[in-house]
This record gives C-alpha cells, structure tokens and sequence, in this order.
C-alpha cells in the first residue's frame, strides 16, 4: 500500500470545507496551558549515514549477547532456524494483522489454519483459536472465559504461575467483582493437593495452573483435573514452555478443558519481552466462549478448498458489548513464525528438541548440585528448568558470576521472599555442555 | 400471519399461554431480519428470568439476537430440537421453533404485551 501525503492545496479545501483557516483551529477545545508552544526537546534531524552510525554505536552498548545466560521464567533462548525470518519476511506475509476483508488474503487464512492445528495437536483440544497476545493475557482470558461457562465469582489459581501471568489476571479480574484464590505449592515445587480439595469445597468456576509451573516442575495434571471436575470446576492450564509438549502428554489428554500458553519458544526471538504469542485452545463445547477469531476450513461454490473467519459472530465488532472479550485481533505475525517453526521442525523435531533440553537440564542439574552449598529446592520432575538454593542471598551470587559474563539464574526472592537464596536456572539446547561446565565452575568460584 | 391467541413484545418476541405456562419464540419477522440461524443459546431449565431478561440468543450467519423474557417466571422446559435443527426457527418460527417454555410468576404482566393486531399494525411502523 502507497502512502500519499496531502497536498498543500487539499490541505485548503479540506478546512474551506468545514470552514476553519488552519489545522490549528481544531484543537481549539484543548486547554492552552497544556498545549504544548515550541518544539519537543530533541536533537536536530540527522542525515541516513549519520542514523546508520547513531543506531550501530546505541546496538554496541547492549551487553546481553556478551554473556552467557541461564535466564528463562517464561522466555527462552532457542535457537532459531535462518528459514523462520527469511519465509516470514515474504511480502504476501509481512502484514501483521488479519485483514479487514480476511477472505481476500486465502493464504494469510490458510497460515492461521495450520497454526490453529498445530496448537490442537500440541495441547490436545478440539479447537484453537488464531491466536492472542502472550501467556500472560491468554491465561487471564481462560479465566474469564471458565467464568462465562460455570459462572461461579470464584476462580482458583496456583500460587506457583508464572507471576507477570498473576499480576494481569488480576489487573483484568479487578473491577469484575470476581474473587480469586491462590493455592499453595507443596515441598515437590507442585500444587499443594490437600490445599487444593479444600480450595475446591466451595463452588469456584475453574482451577487454573501452569505446567511446567514457574519453578519448573511439572505439574500431576490428571489428578488436578479430577479434582476440579468432581467439584464442578474446570480445568485451565497455561504453558510457559510450550517446546514442552513435545514430550509430554498433551494436557487436554489429561483432562485439562482450557489450554492456554505462551508460544515465543516457537521461532521468535526473546526481543527485550516482546511482542510474544498468546495460544489458546479448548473442548468443542465450550467454542462459543473462547475469545478471539477463528479461521475455519470450507469449499466455495465449486467445491474448491478455501478459508474464511468463522464464528465472528461472538466478536467484538458484531457483538459489542456483549462479545467474550475485547480481543478482536490475533497475533498473526508470531503465529506465522511459529506455524513456520513448528512445521520446520516436525513432529519428530519438537520431540528431538524436547528431548535434548531434558537431558541437557537433567546434566546441568547434576553437575551444579554436586557443588558444595548448592541444592535442588523442589523435589518435583523438571523439564529445562530448576531452582536451585544456594548458602546465601542470591543477588551476591549473581552479581558475581556477571562479573564473570555469566547471567546465572532469574532471582526468585522478588516474587518470592521465602526463596531469597533460590534462582530459576534454565537449560535449553543451546546450552552445550561447555557452557554448563563454565557455569559450574564460575558458581564454585563464586560462591567461595 | 400471526396467531391470534399469542402475545408479542417490541423486541420480536411472540408468547402463547398454556395455563400457567408461557411458551415463547421469536416471531416470523424477526427471523426474517436475522436469516439463516445457526446456533440457539439455551438457558438452563430451572432458570429463574425476570420479564426483559435476555433468555437465550440466536445466533445468525451475520449477527447474534438476544432473546428477551416476555414475562417474569422460571424456565421448565427448553426446546433441545434447536441444538440439533436451529433452522427450525426459521421454518416454523411460531410452532416447532418454539424456544423455552417458562412458568409464569405473575399473569398480570401480559397485559403489558401486544396482541396480534397491535403488533401487525406496530410492524407496519417499521417498515415506514
């Protein structure tokens, strides 16, 4: 698409028509003393060589590609294949949103489509949606979403969810008049379960947790299920690690009836936290409830295959007020990319991958709490993340391995006071056992 | 056109009197305007509705309706064929594609509804 600016003279026409004499008129209603009189506080304009120059000086400043990181906690450093930004950059692709007139673009549909299967297969539901934002707002609309089906005001979450994922399911549940719950973690790292019965003995409308939960240990969703489905809950799960299932079972295998999850391991780059891609998927019944678009497959008068945005009807722009939610877009440009890594990969690929992330993890493990002073916390199965305790507060540690180029750990003592002296340590398979060997040491130094 | 027996609301919704019981539908007009329905949104039987309380919706290829409790009452029985045939709405809106059938807390508030006549000659302003 062009963009022509307007000329001078339309310029004119434009306001004779509505009978002003400048642009300025129409801000006639704001008050003069919060106008802004003068120039913003920049400096002058620079010439294309000297913004080159400008913009490569600023990139050299940042420090993160310098060191060896073992952060994660809801964004991972996998690698990702030259093939994801070359296909994704395709012009027929590059715009990042669903099209206003979306039966026009057949393969922007089409692209959607697989993404949308590709996340039923992952999470094993019957339907997906095109996407949403990130985990964090997928896991507030799964609330949202469990409360349009069981409408019960009380909604249970885990206390050990991703806490960036907690802060927006309270800032979207606030003013809602909901109540919700926290259960707590047991010794394991898992959902506490005498917690979570006794939770459950009042009517709630959903029991959401995490798996692999924040402190990396993966969550007995079965039994999670059975106990909110005897109580007349649902069961929400929200994926941080998505690269994950490639291993384990499928949660809606499992009993979970909302799946939800961040897909930025997925082939997109960890870009100082964003933009992210939000996935959601759940049980056929409950379609009609689930935010967001969908593309639906179908034939045209000739029977030809085609795609067009199905159930539309319970969005925004037709429903109003009254829709699911004010989502009324998708993330179509991470989907994309993660459509296209996904389908790069393979089955056989993701299982690959998930599988050299647990066995690099499980190595890592060993060899860092065969360290004096240094142990595992939670005793619950781990995929690529663990927390491990160390002899004093963790910041001293970590600002000693920086010192070194190492980023060690995500501090748990911000969100949780109790593990002051405890770090998220994430493992993935660009973590050669070099890496982890130089970590090891640095951590024995350190911590002498 | 429309039954002479049944009530009917500004909202397009139609109601027949079955002793203390209210059947209610969306009337002919009113699935003209939507089209073909796809999907009926049924409430649960036992439901307790005031009157101008949103009962059900249907769902078109183009748009969602609520539909709109005549009466105050409580729901006893819903039309599950819709689940199955919501196009029967569109086919026989006045008969098979009935919607819920309530019962009634207080028969006085029919007199708030139009009658066959009214709601005719009340369609006919609309269509102006």
């Amino acid at each position: 698409m062009s963009y022509i600016p307007i000329s001078e003279a339309d310029k004119k026409e434009m306001l004779a028509r509505i009978g002003l004499e400048s642009i300025n008129q129409l801000f006639s209603t704001i008050p003069e003393n919060i106008k802004l009189k003068g120039y913003l506080n920049l400096p002058g304009p620079l010439a294309e060589p000297e913004i080159l120059e400008y913009f490569e000086k600023r990139i050299g400043e940042n420090r993160y590609g310098q060191f060896l990181s073992f952060l994660g906690g809801g964004a991972y450093d996998h690698f990702i294949p030259a093939v994801v930004d070359y296909l994704s950059s395709r012009g027929e692709f590059i715009s990042p949103y669903t099209p206003y007139q979306p039966e026009v673009s057949q393969g922007t549909l089409q692209a959607i489509f697989e993404f949308q299967t590709l996340i039923c297969q992952l999470t094993g539901l019957d339907v997906a949606n095109a996407s949403l934002y990130d985990g964090a707002s997928g896991a507030a609309e799964a609330i949202l979403m469990a409360y349009r089906i069981k409408g019960k005001k009380r909604l249970i979450i885990a206390a050990n969810i991703n806490p960036q994922y907690k802060e927006v399911i309270s800032t979207y549940t606030r003013n809602l008049e909901l109540e919700l719950v926290e259960v707590p973690y047991d010794k394991s790292g898992r959902v506490d379960k005498i917690s979570l019965d006794s939770a459950l003995k009042v009517e709630s409308s959903v029991v959401l947790c995490q798996s692999p939960n924040y402190f990396g240990v993966i969550e007995d969703l079965k039994t999670i299920g059975e106990a909110a489905h005897q109580s007349g809950a649902l069961l929400a799960v929200v994926i941080s690690e998505p690269v994950s299932l490639g291993l384990l079972e499928a949660p809606g295998k499992l009993g979970a009836d909302i799946v939800t999850g961040e897909g930025q391991s997925f082939g997109i780059p960890l870009s100082f936290g964003g933009p992210y891609l939000g996935f959601m998927s759940c049980k056929k019944d409950f379609v009609r409830q689930m935010p967001g678009r969908i593309v639906g497959q179908t034939v045209d008068v000739e029977g030809r295959r085609g795609f067009v945005l199905t159930l539309s009807t319970r969005e925004q722009h037709i429903r109003r007020e009254k829709a699911t939610s004010n989502i009324c877009t998708n993330q179509g440009h991470c989907a994309l990319r993660a459509t296209i890594y996904l389908e790069t990969l393979g089955r056989q690929g993701l299982k690959k991958l998930a599988w050299l992330n647990l066995q690099k993890a499980a190595y890592a493990l060993e060899k860092l709490t065969s360290i004096p002073g240094v142990s595992r916390k939670f005793d619950g199965p781990v995929f690529n993340e663990f927390v491990l305790e160390f002899p004093k507060d963790w910041q001293e540690i970590s600002s000693r391995l920086e010192e070194k180029g190492i980023l060690g750990g995500l501090a748990m003592g911000q969100n949780f006071p109790q593990l002051k002296n405890c770090a998220l340590v994430t493992i993935t398979e660009k973590h050669s056992k070099d890496k982890i060997d130089r970590y090891a040491d640095a951590l024995k130094e350190a911590l002498r | 056109m429309y039954p002479e027996n049944f009530y009917y609301t500004k909202d397009h919704e139609w109601l027949k009197v079955e002793g203390e019981e209210a059947v209610i539908g969306i009337t002919d007009f009113a699935q003209k305007q939507l089209g073909d329905i796809i999907y009926v949104d049924l409430p649960p039987v036992g439901k307790s509705l005031e009157a101008h309380q949103a009962v059900s919706s249907v769902e078109s290829v183009k748009s969602v309706s609520d539909v709109y409790s005549p009466v105050s009452g409580e729901v006893v029985a819903v039309n599950t064929e819709l689940s199955q045939a919501p196009d029967l709405i569109n086919k026989d809106p006045h008969g098979q594609g009935w919607i819920v059938r309530l019962k009634m807390k207080d028969k006085s508030e029919l007199n708030n509804l139009m009658k066959a006549g009214d709601y005719e000659k009340y369609l006919e302003g609309l269509e102006h």
